[in-house]
């Protein structure tokens, strides 16, 4: 984990800031994807042992919902972003 | 009584005084002095007594790592158990006990232990005390408990306070030795932030045990630089991501009676952008019989009170050495005047230099110290057999170990280093760097240019343009070291734990049983898990370790470092969060006014809310709710509500979002309407439920339980953000914002239409209408809603928080004529149970809208909603999921309780028969008896079965029956009148 | 060897010279019939029960560090079978029973200490909740009482009645519940596995999972290949990482949980204490440390280690419920890696793979679950079948909507 957490809008804040959701590589499927594809995204999980990108709102921040890409083993934060931003395509 | 103070020298303030106790002896000291140091001034060398075999101890370091003086300190709510004489800086007043002893430290029962030891190995305890299998319980445990532990705790509450604090800094220097000073000194001149921080209450390290001519003036540099922040008493505890230091301040735990202005300790968390760790190297002991006896002592520890507090250890003094630390010392004490008896060194030469007057035994070690309670004399081995010579102190010195703890809690792997025969830490990773002994170096000149070096490449890193380091290089070239693990043929027990007892033959016993690995061998024997947590012994047992299995101390690796470097208080963790002060307290804006209603108060999550009003002459809280809900469905009552969270839903999106978080429809909710509104997670279960009402095309205002306002704002947030960021909605929480009452009875349209302007017949504002309104002549706007939880003709007033209490002033005034009385969170809980409304009671996170009767208004026609897919799930629309319905006692003088179960009539009582549960249950006063909700398997289809009611864990045993879960008004009539 | 206060006695006499190997240290053989992945204690367990209830002997347990160097080693040492949910209360009621008779079972005092185990409640809520459990407990015939806030004084004086935030209303108790010395539940089993033929073989890392027509075949390890006729994952904390060799997606986040111990005092608590209103709880070691922990520290982590807010956070709550612990110090901190499941509870099933066995999912409960976990997965093991404590376990029930959802806040593994 991270001690500290730089919020792409509020700068670096700590960890207790933040409310922590989990992955946010899952793409929700469309209602008509079938029950397997469903079932995945609700409950199936990389888990990965390395690089992983997690949902984390700065609850007590911005209240932005952040893509934080951090290593799970050293735990560095590798980058930040905005959410809703980097799904838009603009600049997080 | 072989210590005592030097008439002379010190670095002590020999003109004052301080009075302290031991173990309720009174003795004096001065400023200047530990409660180690003064304890051997004055010739008391027995101070504790060890955990397993009630071994008589010593004093055996000067610092952090002291493994035997143990005491406790203070009394009532102060009393500190475990605290280490080393580290006490003597202060009058200073109460302190030895422990783990009875009757007395100097006559111990508990010593009887020692000549069981041949049954007491290492590990024994798993290998006996198994019969008779009750045995353990009832006769063992207790015993070895109560012999167990080493000091005892209060159970008083501490009076002094303690608080955390953050602090930022370019360049942390953990450490005031000569490694660290000079990185400060380097720092400090280039303008960085510097945070200094020892534990010690001088800084300095060896300088001081030195007597370093040059400590003064940079002392005096360091303190005169404004951007450096010196940190005495402060022990850096652990290193933690993104470079962020815990640390301990012992603010006032060095005075008789702290100032209550001020905490005990501080927790500091440090965020350092660049840090340097300068903390050290710690003496190691030799292994060898009767290591432990008290005057038994570490050499560098005996020179430092020697210099320091002119504390000589005895008269006469054997030094066991495989480096020249053994030399130094013996050099100082000659010239204190106290005899070295001889200088034992296991090296096959001696240390070169040497031109004091002790003899030097090379290719000799120390086979055994001898004595009880003291040393009388050591046994020698060497080339001419074993010779004992007389002593009643001996110094020892098995080498150096980087103190590297902080550098390794962060996952970094200690290495085995030959040439200094000693585990090291990477001597740079990120933030981190590691200067003079913590990196290897043990001359003061080398540590003096190594600190300087590594805070000018820091500082270089964070782009200070030129950094001039404070001192030159030095020569660092220095002799490799030569290990040495244990002495051969020692009669004695050779303790390398000391605390836990731990000697020489529990290792090898370890290896015989298969436990060899470092840290099964930990486990097995305890090794290392002692409040020093190894700093003297892991090393040793390494090499012991690798000895047995005829490998390198490499391969033998070391154990984890892990946090805390030294033991850390509860109170320092907690800071200012204890007692009522443990979770911020949140009052509603009518908390004023209930609470002069007379209100009883409940806590609910983090709020106050005014559970009942009772009135003179109710004596139980039942009297109270039961004329509140009376009065209410008679006449009127009125209720605070302004804790269920409140959200404010903006945007040309608003409706289409709203329709795909609630599993029932809001995009064709008119405006000047409210609607009851289900959210399911996305597993199909219901999260939260609430009324959203719609004021404009574009702003809605949903209302959230109490419970999940936080939850409900973020889940919208995610899913406004995270998965539909194309909709335009925005959302912003206005639970503070409104003061909201209910005002709930027959009577309340009549009342309210005293204060809203606004026609509010039934025809004008029916049933779950939703409107701005004006109150009190213009005066006032506020939001007005008519729906009910009571089930009761009701409406809900909103107004901005700091009129609340006037206006439910007003609303009380006017509705005395009607009967209005005040209410609380219980009469609420009994009407909505009579009308079978749901709480969080019922959502309990395991339900599923059909579940609770709502299973059709779940949408069938959305194209998609959050849990719409996982609810069709087989499981989730199983026909024997537990479903909501009533239950009544078939005798309506009987009762039940909630968390009851419910099995079927006649039904054995096991988990098999289980059909479901009692939800939420009360007294319903306008009933006569008591009603609850259920869920209950098949539930609905079994209106009429009689059950019993089933509550084994009080021994009650109801007779019920199914019904409805709405036993008031089933048409509705209240709700629209 | 057996162990007895004679043998200790014999031994004494002669040095503590004759003591035998607790177990071997063999080398693999090219093919077992089963494979235990994970020397922890569910896989040692496994390995128990598998020789010693079902006669399958030629056993491997690889383990990639050292014996017991998993959960096994860094927990809190809490039994207890006070579950809620159909699907979970009569495993654990099987798991405390078999902890009842386990020393003399293997031989090893692995100190079960019965001391009971206390849930407080705050709130009114609460208390019905409690009261929900501890009927579903007695349904099932496992001990459970209802303490009002006086009996829990009398117990437990000194824990904060007169000045707390929330107030102390009262407790759920199972005088059964206890704890027991961890790393030793890992040498018994181990020992008493050994004995009966099964390799214990450790500092083996399994790399990667043959397979061949579908089935799998053996495991590549850094000893070499092992040759196997059905694989059995025990490897909680790493579920997903040895799952993911066989290509097995799981319904699992890897979580960082903390544990502390205090530095030694003498008997200071009697019973494990749960906190209701924070994160906290705590026992106390035969060897005087308090032992306690609180809440997961809420990411993904497959380090072995925390953050210090947390524990702060567990301070905080550890000194609103006993106000005197201030002046108590933490030894030492670790921190031990969850499978955190999509439900909270567990998962004891074969795999679409045929021979392919899972045993996963152990939150942060795994330890008091270790002798059933093992008896469990033997028992599916052995004859292909779950053991009807365990039949709920499934891994499909998440595709199929039958969670089994104790704390009711769904599939999100960090609310668990």
């Amino acid at each position: 984990m991270a001690s500290l957490i730089t919020c792409p809008h509020c700068g670096q804040r700590p960890k207790e800031e933040f409310t922590i959701k989990g992955d946010a590589g899952l793409a929700r499927p469309a209602p008509d994807a079938g029950a397997d594809v469903w079932y995945d995204y609700v409950y199936l999980r990389d888990n990965p042992k390395g690089l992983h990108k997690e949902y984390w709102h700065h609850s007590s921040g911005c209240r932005r919902w952040l893509i934080v890409e951090r290593d799970t083993v050293t735990h560095k934060v590798h980058s930040v972003s905005d959410a809703a931003l980097a799904k838009l395509g603009g600049a997080a | 009584m072989s210590s005592h103070r030097l008439s002379t020298g010190g670095q002590i303030d020999r003109a004052r005084s301080v009075k302290f106790t031991f173990d309720g002896k009174a003795l004096t000291g001065h400023p200047g002095d530990t409660l180690a140091s003064a304890l051997l001034a004055n010739g008391i060398q027995l101070v504790g007594r060890s955990f397993k075999y009630h071994r008589p101890r010593g004093i055996l370091t000067a610092g952090a790592a002291e493994p035997n003086a143990l005491v406790t300190t203070g009394t009532g709510g102060r009393t500190e158990a475990n605290t280490r004489a080393t580290m006490i800086e003597l202060h009058d007043g200073l109460n302190a006990r030895s422990q783990n002893r009875w009757p007395s430290l100097g006559f111990d029962i508990g010593a009887v232990n020692g000549l069981l030891s041949p049954f007491l190995s290492a590990g024994f305890y798993y290998k006996t005390f198994m019969w008779p299998a009750g045995f353990w319980e009832k006769v063992y445990e207790p015993l070895i408990r109560k012999a167990a532990g080493l000091g005892k705790a209060s159970y008083e509450a501490d009076p002094d306070s303690y608080e955390k604090c953050w602090a930022h800094c370019d360049l942390l220097v953990i450490g005031a030795g000569p490694s660290g000073l000079a990185a400060a000194l380097t720092a400090g001149r280039a303008g960085a932030r510097v945070l200094l921080a020892d534990e010690g209450f001088a800084f300095g390290g060896t300088l001081l045990t030195d007597r370093d001519a040059r400590l003064s003036a940079m002392l005096a540099e360091l303190e005169a630089l404004p951007n450096v922040q010196c940190l005495p008493r402060t022990t850096v505890i652990g290193w933690y991501d993104d470079n962020v230091f815990g640390a301990v301040e012992r603010v006032q735990k060095h005075v008789a009676e702290p100032d209550p202005g001020q905490p005990v300790e501080r927790l500091w968390r440090i965020i350092a952008k660049q840090a340097i760790l300068a903390s050290g190297a710690e003496e190691r002991p030799l292994v060898f019989g009767g290591n432990d006896i008290p005057g038994v002592m570490m050499a560098g520890a005996m020179r430092s009170y020697l210099n320091r507090q002119a504390v000589a250890p005895g008269k006469r003094v054997a030094v066991f050495t495989t480096n020249n630390a053994g030399y130094r010392t013996a050099a100082d004490l000659e010239a204190a005047g106290v005899d070295v008896a001889a200088i034992v060194d296991p090296r096959a030469t001696n240390e070169p230099g040497w031109n004091g007057k002790a003899k030097v035994l090379t290719n000799a070690c120390i086979v055994d110290a001898l004595g009880g309670k003291s040393v009388s004399g050591v046994s020698i081995a060497g080339a001419s057999g074993v010779q004992r010579f007389e002593a009643d102190a001996v110094a020892m010195s098995g080498g150096w170990s980087p103190v590297i703890h902080l550098a390794c809690h962060r996952g970094a792997k200690p290495v085995w280093s030959d040439t200094h025969a000693a585990f090291l830490a990477p001597e740079r990773q990120e933030g981190l760097s590691l200067a003079g002994a913590a990196a290897g170096l043990w001359s003061t000149e080398a540590c003096l240019s190594d600190g300087s070096r590594k805070a000018a490449e820091a500082l270089q890193l964070l782009g200070f343009a030129k950094v001039e380091p404070a001192f030159a290089e030095a020569d660092a070239a220095q002799p490799a070291a030569t290990p040495f693990w244990f002495a051969k043929g020692s009669k004695g027990k050779a303790f390398v734990d000391y605390q836990n007892d731990v000697n020489l033959k529990d290792l090898g016993l370890a290896v015989r049983e298969g436990y060899g690995d470092v840290e099964l061998a930990k486990r097995y024997t305890t090794n290392g898990m002692a409040t020093d947590q190894g700093k003297l012994s892991n090393i040793n047992a390494i090499g012991i370790l690798a000895e047995a299995r005829g490998v390198s101390p490499a391969d033998v690796g070391t154990t984890t470092f892990r946090p805390f470097y030294t033991p850390v208080s509860f109170g320092a963790l907690t800071g200012a969060s204890r007692g009522k002060h443990f979770q911020p307290v949140r009052k509603s804006p009518l908390h004023d006014w209930a609470k002069k209603n007379g209100a009883t108060f409940v806590e609910t999550g983090l709020w106050y809310r005014a559970a009942w009003f009772p009135r003179a002459g109710e004596t139980t809280w039942r009297e109270s709710v039961d004329r509140e809900v009376l009065n209410i469905r008679k006449n009127a009552g009125i209720c605070d509500v302004s804790t269920l969270g409140k959200i404010e839903i903006f945007g040309r999106d608003a409706a289409t979002f709203l329709d795909r978080v609630y599993c029932n429809g809001f995009a064709k909710l008119p405006v000047g309407k409210a609607r009851y509104g289900i959210m399911l997670r996305e597993d199909g279960m219901i999260y939260d439920d609430g009324t959203t009402s719609r004021f404009s095309d574009d702003h809605f205002f949903m209302t959230t339980t109490t419970a999940l306002a936080a939850g409900v704002l973020t889940h919208l947030e995610f899913c406004a953000q995270t998965l539909w960021p194309e909709l335009e909605v925005h959302f912003a929480s206005s639970t503070d914002q409104w003061a909201q009452m209910a005002v709930a009875g027959p009577k309340s349209r009549a009342i309210l239409s005293e204060i809203v302007d606004e026609d509010i017949s039934d025809a004008a504002f029916p049933f779950m209408s939703a409107r701005t309104v004006s109150l009190f002549g213009g005066k006032l706007e506020g939001r007005l809603f008519r729906i009910s939880f009571s089930g009761e003709l009701a409406y809900e007033l909103g107004v901005p928080a700091g009129y609340g209490e006037s206006v439910a002033d007003a609303i009380m005034q006017t509705g005395e004529k009607h009967g209005i009385c005040a209410y609380g969170a219980e009469a609420l809980g009994v009407m909505r149970i009579e009308k079978g409304h749901v709480t969080h009671a019922e959502i309990n996170g395991t339900v599923t809208p059909g579940d609770l009767g709502f299973g059709r208004m779940v949408s069938t026609t959305k194209p998609d909603f959050i849990g719409k897919v996982m609810l069709a799930r087989e499981g989730m629309q199983a026909s024997d999921r537990p479903r909501l319905v009533g239950v009544k006692p078939l005798d309506p003088k009987a009762s039940f309780r909630t968390g009851s179960h419910i099995l079927s009539d006649g039904a054995a009582a096991t988990l098999e028969n289980d059909q479901g549960y009692v939800t939420s249950s009360c007294y319903s006063p306008n009933l006569g008896h008591t009603i609850g909700l259920a869920l209950i398997k098949n539930g609905p289809e079994r209106i009429g079965e009689k059950v019993m009611i089933w509550n084994g864990l009080r021994n009650e045993f109801t007779d019920g029956v199914i019904c409805s879960p709405v036993f008031i008004d089933p048409e509705n009539e209240k709700l629209h009148a | 060897m057996r162990y007895s206060a004679l043998s200790v006695f014999l031994n004494g006499l002669r040095g503590n010279k004759g003591w035998a190997p607790a177990w071997r240290q063999p080398q693999p053989k090219p093919h077992y019939d089963v494979i235990i992945v994970g020397g922890g204690g569910h896989g040692l367990s496994t390995a128990y029960y598998l020789a010693k209830t079902f006669g399958i002997t030629n056993v491997a347990v690889l383990e990639k560090g050292y014996l017991g160097s998993g959960n096994i080693g860094r927990n809190t040492t809490i039994i207890r079978s006070n579950y809620l949910l159909s699907g979970n209360n009569p495993f654990y009621e099987l798991s405390m029973k078999l902890w009842e008779g386990l020393e003399q079972d293997f031989n090893f005092n692995a100190m079960v200490s019965q001391r009971g185990v206390l849930n407080l409640f705050h709130s009114d809520a609460q208390r019905d909740a409690y009261t929900r459990r501890g009927n579903a407990m007695r349904l099932h015939g496992v001990d459970a009482e209802l303490l009002d806030r006086q009996a829990v004084r009398e117990k437990l004086p000194f824990l904060d009645f007169d000045n707390a935030r929330f107030p102390i209303m009262g407790g759920l108790l199972q005088p059964r519940g206890g704890t027991v010395r961890h790393d030793a539940v890992a040498w018994g089993y181990a020992r008493g596995a050994d004995s009966r033929g099964v390799d214990i073989i450790t500092h083996c890392e399994v790399t990667g999972i043959r397979r061949e027509n579908g089935r799998v075949v053996g495991v590549e390890t850094t000893k070499g290949f092992i040759g196997c006729g059905k694989l059995a994952l025990a490897a909680a904390g790493n579920s997903t990482v040895v799952a993911d060799m066989a290509g097995l997606r799981l319904p699992i986040e890897s979580h960082v949980l903390q544990a502390f111990v205090s530095e030694g005092l003498k008997p200071f608590i009697d019973c494990v204490v749960t906190f209701g209103a924070g994160h906290f709880y705590v026992s106390q070691s035969d060897k005087g440390g308090l032992v306690f922990g609180g809440d997961i520290d809420g990411y993904n982590s497959y380090a072995q280690r925390g953050n210090l807010a947390t524990v702060e956070h567990v301070a905080e709550a550890g000194v609103a419920m006993i106000p005197s612990l201030t002046r108590v110090r933490y030894l030492r901190t670790w921190g031990g890696i969850m499978d955190m499941s999509m439900d909270g509870s567990p998962i004891i099933d074969r795999t679409p793979i045929d021979n392919l066995y899972l045993n996963a999912c152990w939150c942060y409960g795994g330890f008091k679950a270790t002798p059933a976990s093992g008896y469990c997965y033997a028992h599916l093991i052995a004859r292909n079948e779950p053991h009807e404590t365990a039949r709920q376990m499934r891994l499909d029930r998440f595709a199929r909507g039958y969670q089994m959802d104790e704390k009711g806040v769904g599939a999100q593994p960090n609310l668990h």
